[in-house]
């Protein structure tokens, strides 16, 4: 016993070696630096240690924003992308006809670079001296703006983010849930059927408990992912994201370490923890809430 | 309630383009008399199953119609039929216990015909008291035996009070032992609840071990349908009677001739038919009674003894195949020893068929 015990540590010893000097020491590292006041790498010198970073990070206004900004993008973008993406996803598994071609199309963005979509969206989206793009002509038909979406009001600004966020995220999302629908065996909406079970009712009581855990996974790795939001912003409203009002966490953190007003490694890693805990207490939530809702 | 199926036909298109279409149920018309237990019976791809999605209306037939009682039900989608149908593999639903399983076709129900909470429990309880399932109803599928989730799958089709069950193979997921036990059950409760009863097999054991009636099917079209007994008794063609009665039935070449019936050139019964040849001569396994004088000599290679029965393997030279097997009597050992056997053979247990069509050939 003491033996096989011996060997099996020996062959997770590559793994849990690269793990602990690329995952589980920088966040050790990333947490110490969180707790040193004014740390510096280049000198590698502090002044004390104590809660100063994350009272900064907490009173600093941009960070604030970029608090605020994240969680709307959070809550609107995970819930509408996965109803979305499951509507359109049952749609699909219940055409015969171009379901080949319609699965293409919707899995296309997956496979086109983040910057190039959000340089398309500016397009629609920008409002300039000379045209006032197709969202705006959309919106004058219907006798409404013009609004300048990129540059414009913060509403505004935040709409084309969660849009293009949805956009974004959802092929994904629908090509997993296309063959976790097609997995479920069709001989349960066969007894279905034979029982008089109504189409909704099928779909509430049978189709979404089987797809649960596929369901479960999108939006657990959903929240993390939105939480993690960064370049999306970027390719909309460019690396001045403090001045558009348009920041999010990572953002934050990016700019706290390299931007313009950057060098400041402690709060970097103040914010970095912060955000880990955020993310840390949301999956924890969802996982209690999936004990009763998900059925492996 | 009777079901008469009136000419009823099932064609599906044939895959690929120049494929021609198969038909998998070809012409049936049957009256099924009321609170009866039929077994649908046939080799695998014989249009059984078929058949049975017909009768619940998750197939549409191709043409004809088919009735339960008087009622024109061949338009009907499945949920307005009033089936109660058992899958092969159930079909229970994983995430539910097995009293959401059993409450679930009468949760369905809308309108006038909508039950409260406490009806449904109490029909869910009386249902799975009929199959003696009622004290798992709060476990989930997956803790229960092959044999509970068959019965569980009963108490589902049973507790909306249907107008007739069907069960497509009920019992080719379950072991021997509890084969014969349930079995037995689904019978009892046939004969507890009168609901006339169809059932899909390809083990002519069970079909005629608790069926009423059964009903042989090949390719699509009906062969027979009699009593269990009588069909077995009496078939009309060779792939009925090779169909029916394990071990199977032995085969030999031969003919009629000057009104005997002869195996290969020995002349055996006499018969009133007319002289013809290239027959096959069947002869069930317990036709064979060894004699001191038997007119029938064959080569004796052994004698197996399992339990109650004792199956002599012989070879002839006009049997076809290698080996064919006797079953006899205790007492008809003693005429069994040596490296030849004769045999008598009972004319009861003896059948003639055309070689070319298979076509019975009464004597």
């Amino acid at each position: 016993m003491e033996q096989t015990n011996k060997k099996a540590w020996l062959y997770l010893l590559p793994a849990m070696a690269f793990l602990g000097i690329f995952l589980v020491y920088p966040l050790i590292d990333v947490f110490i630096y969180s707790l040193e006041e004014g740390y510096n790498s280049a000198s590698q010198t502090y002044f004390g240690v104590g809660l100063y970073n994350y009272a900064y990070v907490l009173h600093d206004p941009y960070f604030l924003q970029a608090l605020k900004n994240t969680f709307i993008l959070v809550l609107i973008t995970v819930p509408l992308s996965t109803g979305i993406a499951l509507l359109i996803s049952v749609g699909l598994s219940s055409i015969q006809k171009l379901r080949d071609l319609y699965q293409t199309v919707y899995f296309l963005p997956y496979v086109t670079n983040t910057l190039a979509v959000g340089l398309v969206f500016m397009i629609l989206f920008k409002k300039t001296p000379y045209t006032d793009g197709l969202a705006n002509l959309i919106l004058s038909w219907f006798g409404a703006g013009p609004i300048d979406f990129i540059d414009g009001p913060y509403w505004a600004k935040m709409f084309v983010l969660c849009f293009y966020t949805v956009w974004v995220v959802m092929p994904f999302k629908i090509l997993i849930l296309t063959s976790a629908l097609a997995s479920v065996d069709q001989t349960y909406y066969n007894a279905a059927r034979v029982d008089g079970t109504g189409k909704l009712r099928i779909f509430t009581r049978i189709t979404l408990p089987m797809i649960s855990p596929t369901l479960f996974y999108l939006i657990i790795t959903g929240f993390i992912g939105a939480f993690k939001a960064y370049s999306d912003a970027v390719a909309l409203f460019g690396t001045n994201l403090n001045a558009a009002q348009m920041n999010t966490i990572v953002g934050y953190v990016y700019d706290m370490l390299y931007g313009d007003s950057g060098g400041y490694p402690s709060y970097a890693s103040a914010a970095a923890i912060l955000l880990f805990a955020i993310v840390l207490t949301i999956t924890c939530i969802n996982l209690l809430v999936s004990r009763k809702h998900v059925h492996y | 309630m009777h079901v008469t199926l009136q000419n009823l036909t099932k064609k599906f298109p044939g895959r690929g383009k120049k494929a021609a279409e198969v038909i998998a149920v070809n012409d049936f018309t049957f009256r099924i008399p009321d609170g009866t237990l039929v077994g649908l019976l046939g080799p695998s791809g014989c249009g059984k199953s078929t058949t049975l999605n017909l009768l619940s209306g998750l197939l549409s037939p191709t043409s004809g119609r088919i009735f339960f009682g008087e009622d024109d039900v061949t338009a009907l989608p499945p949920e307005h039929r009033g089936v109660g149908l058992v899958f092969q593999n159930y079909a229970l639903y994983p995430h539910l216990t097995v009293q959401q399983n059993i409450m679930f076709p009468l949760e369905n129900r809308k309108g006038k015909d909508k039950l409260t909470k406490e009806e449904m429990r109490a029909r869910a309880l009386e249902a799975a008291k009929l199959v003696q399932i009622d004290g798992l109803m709060e476990r989930k599928p997956k803790e229960l035996s092959g044999g509970q989730q068959q019965r569980v799958a009963i108490a589902r089709a049973l507790v909306k009070m249907p107008r007739i069950l069907l069960l497509d193979e009920p019992l080719s997921n379950l072991d021997a032992r509890l084969r014969l036990q349930t079995r037995e059950e689904i019978r009892r409760i046939q004969k507890d609840t009168g609901i006339t009863t169809i059932f899909v097999t390809h083990d002519q054991e069970e079909a005629m071990s608790i069926s009423d009636l059964i009903v042989v099917m090949k390719d699509g079209v009906v062969q027979q349908i009699g009593k269990p007994q009588e069909v077995y008794d009496d078939p009309v063609n060779q792939f009925v009677a090779q169909f029916l009665g394990t071990p199977p039935i032995n085969i030999f070449d031969g003919a009629i001739r000057d009104g005997k019936l002869c195996i290969g050139t020995t002349p055996l019964l006499d018969v009133t038919a007319a002289d013809q040849e290239d027959l096959v001569i069947a002869v069930r396994p317990e036709g064979f009674n060894p004699r001191q004088n038997g007119i029938f000599s064959c080569r004796l290679h052994r004698v197996e003894v399992m339990g109650r029965d004792i199956s002599v393997v012989c070879g002839h030279e006009s049997f076809i195949g290698e080996n064919f097997r006797a079953i006899i009597d205790s007492e008809e050992l003693a005429f069994v020893s040596g490296d030849t056997v004769r045999f008598d053979l009972n004319p009861n247990k003896v059948f003639a068929f055309r070689k070319d069509s298979g076509q019975r050939i009464r004597f």
